[in-house]
């Protein structure tokens, strides 16, 4: 039973890492609205959709047949990323404006915002089936459909580790995501926005009264959550090459669910719960079968919250030191 | 926090029942052309056709659909005493939806026979209904073997069942691929694990040896599944399921250097599988399948003259099930040509059934089966699906 992990557990750790970075990246989104708002914003994974979606497009717009090799290809690389951050970045701040702000300003209850953040997800998705991906991708009655994206560059092998294949592209995605969660965690921890990110998070009334702009401050937050997963579809193209409207669905569950693993409002534990989250699933594949693999990921989660209920690392954003 | 999760929870499941309403809404579409405004007339009868006409697996719908249609077209414009309307409903694959659109099919629309559910899935589920209402249905794709099983009197199928279509597939793996270790994956759907069920139970038979997983289709990190094949290093791979997941999973074994003969069935026959998984990574990909698709270098006649009228009408090639969905809907015109006007008069007659159909001989056993059961395997060359031919004779060049 245990021997097939034993046998391959280089190439099952190495797959589990990357997904895992995949996933804390989207995490991020989750836990910094969270810790700012108290709020879970369904409809994150439908702004990693919408990543995924102009990093696709970008990808077809250049029409590529052939993978791109030398500047054109950190060209078009910087491209995607690009495109899925800003394509991000711009809807989660008008996600923010249009569904939850009326609602913050009237002082509706959280369940209100929570109820909005689901109707904007669906609304986004059916959005993307029905008009954006047979329009503006000319996928007509396809709207639904999974769409494949040309490869970009070569899956070359970079070098082996313990019997396993590290590919250029794992690695790319791999120090990517981590040096995007570093800088993230340098901007909350060293700079005067930060400052007012965490100050917000341990008490809005009070950091109101010292002068800090709320709305800015969750502009801020949206900005930075949807930025990240933009990038996070943006590697997601280069990984998996495939897309489609609901695509943010299975992995907004896992990214939610890294995110209370690490402990919700804790950027570090975005980080943690989705490499651990990725590793479980994978070993967990590895000893009982693939079928197995959410059923093994989610017990440890409940295990983990019965024994630690406010997460591996805490709850909150404050607690978070440099 | 545990009270906070037990809340998501809860939310969580209000998203997913939104989601599924929503689809049942969306659900209904217009009838297609040839559609007659007086249809209360006794002069016109009306025949659905059911199936996932604009969701993810559509690509294997659409032309079933698109056959049925030119056979309706075909019988109108012959100028009969009694004319066909055909209505679409569109099932998205989903069962729930599925019930819903045979419910209203029955009582507001008053068919009188059906060509479809398209799946197996929602055959399940939708069958019943129809059977209750005794309305005659014929699916041109649903594979699973249990569906004969039900005693239903009223359903028919054109297309042999993965019964047929698993150990034929495997016949061929262990056969002309000359294979002795097998990985066999599924991706536990009703259709997708009954033809894995199939291959891996003729597989041992042969004397193969079968290593075995699944995975979750809606999933795109199919990792675990990839290194578990990897580490087994098969002389070849089945898939059981749908050329959405078959894609994926297709291009993660290439990447990974897995370069064993890759196995599916009929619900990988679809382009989608070649831009999903990549030309490069798709190529040699084997698929088996019921189906009798018309092919460029054609030689029957009668193939030749529907798929060239099929390609006036719409555009397109015929793809996959599209002779089946025409054949499906002929043995219903057959019926009403033959003065059958009524539910149980046109079953009556459908049972009967025996004519040379474009896809096959078209007669059916008591329990609903058709009686001609080849099985035919297509192989992706250059990133186009080409046919190789019968599985019982053909041979891998």
């Amino acid at each position: 039973m245990f021997d097939n992990l034993l046998g391959s557990f280089w190439p099952y750790t190495i797959d589990g890492l990357i997904l895992g970075a995949i996933y804390g990246l989207v995490a991020l989104g989750y836990t910094m609205v969270y810790g700012v708002l108290r709020l879970i914003n369904f409809a994150h994974s439908e702004i990693f959709m919408i990543g995924t979606m102009a990093s696709a497009f970008v990808v077809m717009t250049l029409g590529i047949t052939q993978p791109l090799t030398g500047f054109a290809l950190i060209g078009g690389l910087l491209l995607m990323v690009l495109a899925g951050g800003a394509a991000s970045a711009g809807s989660a701040m008008l996600l923010e404006r249009i569904a939850y702000r009326p609602l913050r300003k009237r002082g509706a209850s959280r369940l209100a915002a929570l109820i909005s953040a689901i109707g904007a997800s669906l609304f986004l998705q059916e959005l993307f089936a029905l008009l954006i991906i047979p329009h503006v991708f000319n996928r007509p009655q396809q709207g639904r459909n999974q769409m494949g994206v040309a490869r970009i560059m070569d899956k070359e092998t970079l070098f082996t580790l313990g019997g396993a294949q590290v590919r250029v592209d794992q690695v790319l995605i791999f120090v990517a995501a981590i040096g995007m969660m570093v800088l993230l965690d340098l901007l909350v921890n060293r700079t005067k926005i930060g400052r007012g990110i965490r100050a917000t998070s341990q008490d809005p009334q009070t950091a109101v009264l010292m002068g800090v702009d709320i709305d800015k401050i969750v502009r801020v937050t949206f900005l930075i959550g949807g930025l990240m997963a933009g990038v996070a579809g943006a590697l997601f193209i280069l990984q998996f090459e495939v897309t489609k409207f609901s695509i943010g669905f299975l992995l907004g569950i896992k990214a939610f669910t890294a995110a209370v693993l690490g402990g919700i409002g804790n950027l570090r534990g975005a980080l943690l719960g989705g490499l651990f989250l990725g590793l479980i699933e994978n070993y967990g594949a590895a000893v009982f079968g693939s079928g197995w693999k959410d059923v093994i990921a989610f017990t440890v989660l409940v295990l983990v919250l019965m024994f630690r209920p406010t997460g591996i690392l805490g709850e909150s954003l404050q607690q978070a030191r440099a | 926090m545990r009270p906070k999760i037990a809340r998501l929870g809860g939310v969580l499941a209000v998203g997913v029942a939104l989601t599924v309403g929503l689809a049942a809404c969306g659900g209904d579409s217009g009838s297609g052309s040839g559609g007659d405004s007086s249809a209360a007339a006794p002069s016109t009868l009306k025949i659905g056709f059911m199936g996932d006409l604009s969701g993810e697996n559509s690509g294997i719908v659409i032309p079933p659909s698109n056959g049925a249609q030119l056979a309706v077209d075909e019988y109108n414009a012959t100028n009969p005493k009694v004319k066909v309307e055909m209505i679409k409903y569109d099932s998205r694959a989903d069962a729930t939806t599925a019930v819903s659109l045979a419910q209203t099919a029955i009582k507001t629309d008053k068919i009188v026979a059906l060509v479809g559910p398209a799946f197996s899935g929602e055959s399940k589920q939708a069958v019943p209904v129809l059977e209750e209402a005794k309305i005659p249905n014929i699916s041109a794709s649903a594979t699973n073997v249990d569906l004969a099983k039900n005693g239903w009197k009223y359903w028919h199928r054109v297309v042999p069942n993965d019964g047929v279509q698993g150990p034929a597939i495997a016949d061929f793996i262990a056969g002309a691929a000359a294979a002795k270790n097998v990985f066999v994956v599924d991706d536990k759907s009703e259709y997708g694990k009954g033809i894995g069920d199939a291959v891996r139970g003729q597989l041992k038979t042969k004397g193969a040896t079968v290593t075995d997983d699944a995975l979750d289709p809606a999933a795109t990190d199919y990792s675990s599944t990839v290194n578990k094949i990897a580490s087994a290093k098969p002389d070849a791979i089945f898939f059981g399921g749908y050329y959405a997941g078959a894609g994926k999973l297709l291009k993660q074994l290439r990447d990974k250097g897995v370069t064993a003969k890759f196995f599916s069935g009929d619900g990988s026959l679809d382009k989608g599988i070649i831009e999903s998984a990549g030309a490069p990574q798709a190529e040699g990909a084997l698929i088996g399948c019921p189906c009798r698709i018309p092919t460029s270098a054609e030689t029957d006649e009668k193939v030749k003259k529907f798929a060239a009228d099929y390609k006036a009408k719409f555009g397109a090639d015929p793809l996959i099930y599209a002779t089946e969905g025409y054949d499906a809907m002929t043995a219903f015109l057959k019926a009403i040509g033959g003065g059958a006007t009524t539910a149980d008069a046109i079953n009556e007659a459908v049972g009967k059934s025996d004519f040379d159909g474009i896809s096959k001989h078209i007669k059916f056993d008591p329990t609903g089966e058709p009686s001609a059961k080849s099985i035919y395997m297509y192989q992706v060359k250059g990133g186009q699906i080409g046919l190789l031919g019968d599985t019982t004779t053909a041979t891998l060049g």
